[in-house]
């Protein structure tokens, strides 16, 4: 065999058995949106109800709590990041941080300073890397978060938030920075406020006043870190399913280019085949006339 | 009775652990037991680890064992929250 030949068919093997690996990793990646998704729906009813009652303590009480009144004068935030621990997924995680970066240059704008929360070895290894401060940091669950992971990380805001904000382990804000799953093939990354509650959707519940069991105070208070854990677990479960959806995504088009790969490289390797069966047979007739020639000279 | 009937949720983070229509739902707040019957005022309370009992409907008593979390009605909905809730 031609050393041209051999080149093209190392080159189609190792294509093959690329293109064989993205494509399960494809399949693997359909198989856990759908599972993904219907985790994201299980979780809403819970987060949807949990808000509406913040708004309606928000609304009907008058005390002032840091759940409903922004800060005065504020000074710290605390931004989330979440995003994959695994690559494979296109520009998943890159949107996602550069959403936070945009974020960021807009709190410091405000001149704030931000503390990062990072969720995934993706962007911990992104600011590691650009040498970056990250205030905390959780690994090893983004394609599969538990309510547990979403428990500890928010433990750790609602502490930062709760601390009087002239200190380092103080904020004023919290910010969350998540990608939503919109549909199998649109996800995109979103910039949202946890924290003080916006006045977003007042109206909706307005016009009832609740009682309260037993002051509207302590029941701001027992629901601050609900609420918090709530929305962040919402956010992973739909990072999660965009990640899944995102790895899919861009494993198909993998696939795709290893199948247009090994159909060109197959032409190539035809072509170097049939130039070397040509190169042989030429050498054989040439050497045969070279011997016919050679035997007529000598009679 | 009134016919009308509460539309009780019991969700956890999770999942929806139980829904449907009940006539009367009675938990433990802070503030001790309460019975909740259709038309009762928008409430909000804070419940204490316990159990959540549903009269429902259809005459089954489903109990749920909650470690605490929220109770909150409007306009004869009623949701009870609790990050962990075993029936």
């Amino acid at each position: 065999m031609g050393a041209q030949l051999r080149i093209y068919r190392r080159r189609m093997r190792s294509v093959k058995a690329t293109k064989k690996i993205t494509r399960a990793m494809e399949l693997i990646s359909a198989s856990r949106i759908v599972k993904a998704q219907q985790r994201v729906h299980a979780s809403s009813p819970y987060s949807t109800e949990l808000t509406n009652a913040v708004r309606a303590v928000a609304l009907s009480s008058n005390t002032s709590h840091p759940l409903t009144s922004a800060a005065q004068d504020p000074k710290r935030a605390a931004v989330l990041v979440i995003t994959a621990d695994r690559g494979m997924a296109g520009a998943y995680s890159n949107a996602a941080i550069k959403e936070g970066d945009l974020l960021i240059a807009s709190l410091k704008a405000r001149g704030l300073q931000v503390d990062a929360f990072l969720v995934g070895r993706k962007a911990v290894n992104f600011y590691r890397f650009r040498d970056r401060p990250i205030k905390a940091s959780w690994t090893g669950f983004s394609d599969n978060p538990t309510f547990e992971n979403a428990r500890a990380v928010s433990a750790a805001l609602i502490t930062s938030f709760l601390s009087d904000s002239a200190t380092p382990e103080g904020v004023d804000e919290l910010h969350i920075i998540f990608t939503r799953f919109k549909s199998m093939i649109l996800q995109e990354p979103i910039a949202d406020v946890l924290l003080p509650l916006g006045s977003a959707g007042a109206s909706e519940v307005a016009g009832s006043t609740y009682e309260f069991e037993a002051s509207a105070e302590s029941v701001l208070n027992a629901l601050l870190p609900r609420y918090v854990e709530a929305r962040v677990f919402n956010a992973m479960l739909q990072s999660a399913a965009s990640e899944h959806a995102a790895r899919r995504r861009a494993m198909k088009s993998a696939t795709d280019n290893a199948d247009e790969l090994i159909k060109s490289l197959t032409r190539l390797a035809n072509a170097a085949r049939q130039a070397e069966i040509t190169q042989e047979i030429s050498e054989i007739v040439g050497g045969a006339d070279a011997l016919a020639s050679a035997s007529a000279g000598s009679e | 009775m009134s016919d009308i009937k509460l539309t009780v949720e019991v969700v956890s983070p999770e999942k929806r652990v139980w829904s449907g229509e009940a006539t009367s739902v009675s938990a433990r707040t802070v503030d001790g037991d309460i019975g909740i019957l259709p038309n009762h005022i928008p409430l909000l309370g804070v419940l204490v680890p316990g159990v959540v009992t549903v009269h429902a409907a259809d005459g089954s008593t489903p109990d749920f064992v909650m470690a605490g979390g929220f109770i909150s009605v409007n306009h004869n909905r009623v949701s009870i929250l609790g990050e962990e809730i075993a029936k």
